[in-house]
């Protein structure tokens, strides 16, 4: 376990563009922090969010992850909202080659990173892999961050997916003291080892690294959110029936942004565009969201019809089909699409009436 | 040779009736047979029989100024046909005409319904009988009604 | 981009589509679909309906509804599109050997089915009673009837055919489907079905199985999902804990009953 000073940690971002990787983290953006390519950290940046709302806020110190999350997430990097996958001309096909860009992430948060995994075993664990995301994944670097505070919103403790970074990240960062603020440094993987020690920093102290554990334990006193998973799938599919799936439903937009920001929601659908003398054609994959009417789209028309059976698509899927299809729940509990929900539906609470009652 | 208690109680729709339920519905029995394209009972015709299927294919049809003659269902050996004479007004609501040449067993109706209502307890077995066959059709007939090969309208 | 042999219209909105199969392409197995593509259009799921031994040519019966099967519609001998395949889990055939087996089809249903008669045909004597039902909207409607009739003739696969509605001069069964079922002459506990036409008629057909006394586990259904992929990736089959195209289309009705009866689910 390494320490390193703010300006440490700025140098090691510094040093990662030296190495040519293409560095991801926070940007901020439309008044929100959001995820892109960037040169430096933005500093002293907050967030309130509840349901249905997020706010930018300056926190007046000096720390780099004083965010929580914004409406971002890393999927829109490792399978982004569209992309080309061939080209047809004179009836053949020309597949068009992903870019083969070293990438680092900064800021994943243990939440997130549990999202990542999750979308490992959906695109990569199956019968079929998704090739284009299997090489962004091989060529990326990530730099997680275990969160020393916790929006309204989040309920990662509920899967135990947060707020510390569990696996899967290659270097692990803690931020302790935000008005001035350190870090507590995990170097994960050889690659990591060999990066962090290009900046320096000296050996943690006992008492930095328990100062750090009470950052972390501090952020996990804060959550409220509860979405308690024993039973859930078994519950989830006894209350399809549920009266309460209406009641939802005359809220419900069937707008789609839940999947949208959900860094799981993996669905996507193809689009050809072809030139006005159809001599070249090019297929796209683009996100999909199960709130479309098209989704469920069979030669009957479409199967969810209503947005009450859309809602509990989402719903049932996210919460206990996930299991069966991929043995871990769809949801780590970043509570993205509570804040970003226009009217604010929350699924904790949705869950918390469809166990309860009939 | 046998009789007609006999045959009856050898048909799909009666076997499971007891011997003295059949004997005495097989006193208004006679054997018939129609001919290929002969028909068994006119649309809005007085429904005075049931017919018990012994061999042969019987079509139901309607009939439709803007789309002609339709075949609704066609009956086998093993189905009955009649059930109107059960349930005023009495009246045949479709055509039935034999497909291929027909063995019936045809049962008068006004005897049936006479023998139903002078023994109760024959009366609701038979009912029962019909409500069983009635409730299958009908079911049949939802299914039908979805017309669910046909292009849906989206 | 594959060739298409031939084109034939079968009724006046179905139509079978002979394409090469792709070098390299692997077989298939009744009950599995490809996927074909029209550039500028889009892929469509569309199920296999030849023989699995004819590896010359890959039938697809195809009734043209949506954008894609508009298109292979105006195919012919000239045109290429583009295949991937085989896909899903296929009828189980190996299962059905040595015991009776029932086979219902409702309307374009009967495409994904006739891989199965082909199959069976080919060693017969390894089957016991075998039986097709067939319900269709109208005798026009009816597909591959002259196949059908003369396997039935032979007396290799006792055969009904069915209408909801016909004009007097059908000499055939009018009435829907599920009604015949009673009257086929398997051993229950020994039999395996197989059923594929719309979900509700899947249903009663299932329900008049297991009055006859069929197991659960030993009636199969073909679900019809959104199939985008093919390879459980996109997400638009989902199914409950199933992708329809990876764990289906071809189910054991035991494991999807309860999701059957669930409306819109």
């Amino acid at each position: 376990m390494i320490h390193w000073t703010a300006e440490q940690l700025d140098a090691f971002v510094q040093h990662l563009h030296a190495e040519s990787y293409e560095v991801i983290g926070p940007v901020i953006r439309d008044g929100a922090v959001t995820y892109d390519a960037m040169e430096e950290l933005p500093v002293g940046y907050g967030d309130e969010q509840e349901a249905g709302r997020y706010r930018l806020t300056r926190r007046g110190d000096l720390s780099r992850f004083g965010y929580n999350l914004g409406p971002s997430t890393w999927k829109q990097f490792l399978s982004p909202p569209s992309e080309t996958l061939f080209h047809v001309r004179e009836d053949l096909i020309h597949p068009v080659v992903p870019e083969a860009t070293k990438r680092a992430f900064i800021g994943v948060r243990a939440c997130e990173m549990a999202a990542i995994e999750v979308q490992d075993r959906v695109f990569l664990q199956g019968d079929y892999r998704e090739h284009r995301y299997e090489q962004r994944r091989q060529q990326l670097f990530i730099v997680a961050v275990n969160c020393s505070q916790a929006a309204a919103t989040c309920f990662c403790t509920a899967n135990n997916d947060g707020p510390a970074v569990r696996s899967g990240a290659d270097l692990v960062l803690t931020e302790v003291n935000p008005a001035q603020p350190w870090y507590l440094v995990e170097a994960k993987s050889d690659l990591a080892k060999a990066l962090v020690s290009k900046v320096g920093g000296s050996p943690a102290t006992d008492e930095q690294l328990d100062q750090a554990h009470a950052a972390v334990e501090a952020a996990a006193g804060q959550i409220s959110r509860q979405l308690p998973r024993a039973g859930l799938r078994e519950a989830l599919f006894e209350a399809l029936e549920h009266s309460h799936w209406d009641a939802v439903a005359n809220r419900c937009l069937s707008c789609g942004n839940c999947t949208q920001v959900c860094p799981t929601c993996f669905c996507f659908t193809t689009r050809e565009e072809a030139d006005l003398m159809n001599d070249e054609v090019s297929h796209r994959r683009v996100w999909d969201s199960c709130f479309t009417e098209m989704h469920s789209y069979t030669t009957g028309g479409p199967i969810h019809r209503k947005t009450r059976s859309r809602y509990r698509q989402w719903l049932t899927h996210k919460l206990a089909s996930w299991e069966d299809q991929f043995g871990v729940s769809g949801c780590t509990g970043c509570g993205r699409c509570i804040s970003w929900c226009p009217v604010g539906i929350d699924l904790t609470e949705e869950v918390q009436i469809l166990r309860k009652t009939k | 040779m046998k009789d007609i208690a006999d045959e009856l109680s050898e048909h799909a729709f009666f076997e499971s009736l007891n011997p003295g339920t059949i004997e005495l519905i097989a006193g208004c029995g006679v054997n018939a047979v129609y001919k290929p394209e002969e028909m068994l009972a006119r649309e809005g015709s007085s429904a005075d029989e049931l017919f018990v299927i012994r061999k042969g294919r019987v079509a139901l049809l309607m009939h439709s100024t803007e789309r002609g003659s339709l075949q609704v269902e066609t009956l086998d050996a093993g189905d009955v046909l009649g059930w109107s004479f059960l349930v005023p007004p009495y009246r045949w609501p479709v055509e039935a005409r034999a497909v291929q040449t027909v063995h019936v067993i045809r049962l008068d109706g006004k005897c049936l319904r006479d023998k139903c209502n002078a023994d109760a307890e024959l009366g609701y077995e038979l009912m029962r009988h019909f409500a069983a066959l009635i409730a299958r059709r009908l079911d049949a007939t939802r299914i039908q009604l979805l017309d669910l090969y046909g292009q849906l309208e989206q | 981009m594959c060739d298409i042999n031939r084109r034939q219209q079968d009724t006046e909105d179905v139509f079978t589509l002979d394409i090469a199969p792709p070098p390299g392409y692997p077989g298939f197995a009744p009950g599995q679909f490809n996927m074909l593509y029209v550039p500028g259009v889009g892929e469509a799921a569309i199920s296999i309906s030849g023989d699995p031994q004819d590896s010359y040519r890959l039938l697809h019966t195809i009734r043209a509804v949506g954008d894609v099967t508009a298109q292979l519609r105006n195919k012919d001998g000239r045109s290429h599109v583009g295949v991937r395949g085989p896909f899903g889990k296929p009828w189980p055939i190996e299962a059905a050997r040595g015991r009776d087996l029932v086979i219902v089809a409702g309307g374009i249903g009967i495409a994904p089915l006739r891989p199965v008669l082909y199959t069976v045909l080919s060693d017969r004597a390894a089957y016991g009673n075998v039986h097709l039902l067939y319900g269709a909207r109208t005798p026009r409607d009816i597909l591959y009837q002259d196949e059908l009739m003369q396997w039935h003739r032979q007396g290799e696969i006792s055969t009904t055919i069915t209408v909801d509605a016909a004009k007097p001069s059908w000499k055939g069964d009018v009435g829907v489907v599920t009604r015949y079922i009673g009257r086929v002459r398997v051993d229950p506990e020994n039999t395996v079905a197989m059923i594929c036409g719309p979900e509700i008629m899947m249903r009663y057909t299932a329900g008049e199985l297991l009055l006859k006394g069929i197991p659960m586990r030993q009636i199969h259904v073909s679900m019809e999902r959104h199939m985008k992929c093919a390879a459980a990736l996109c997400g638009h089959c989902q199914f409950g804990p199933y992708f329809v195209c990876r764990d289906g289309p071809v189910f054991r009705y035991s494991d999807v009953a309860p999701l059957m009866s669930t409306a819109e689910f």
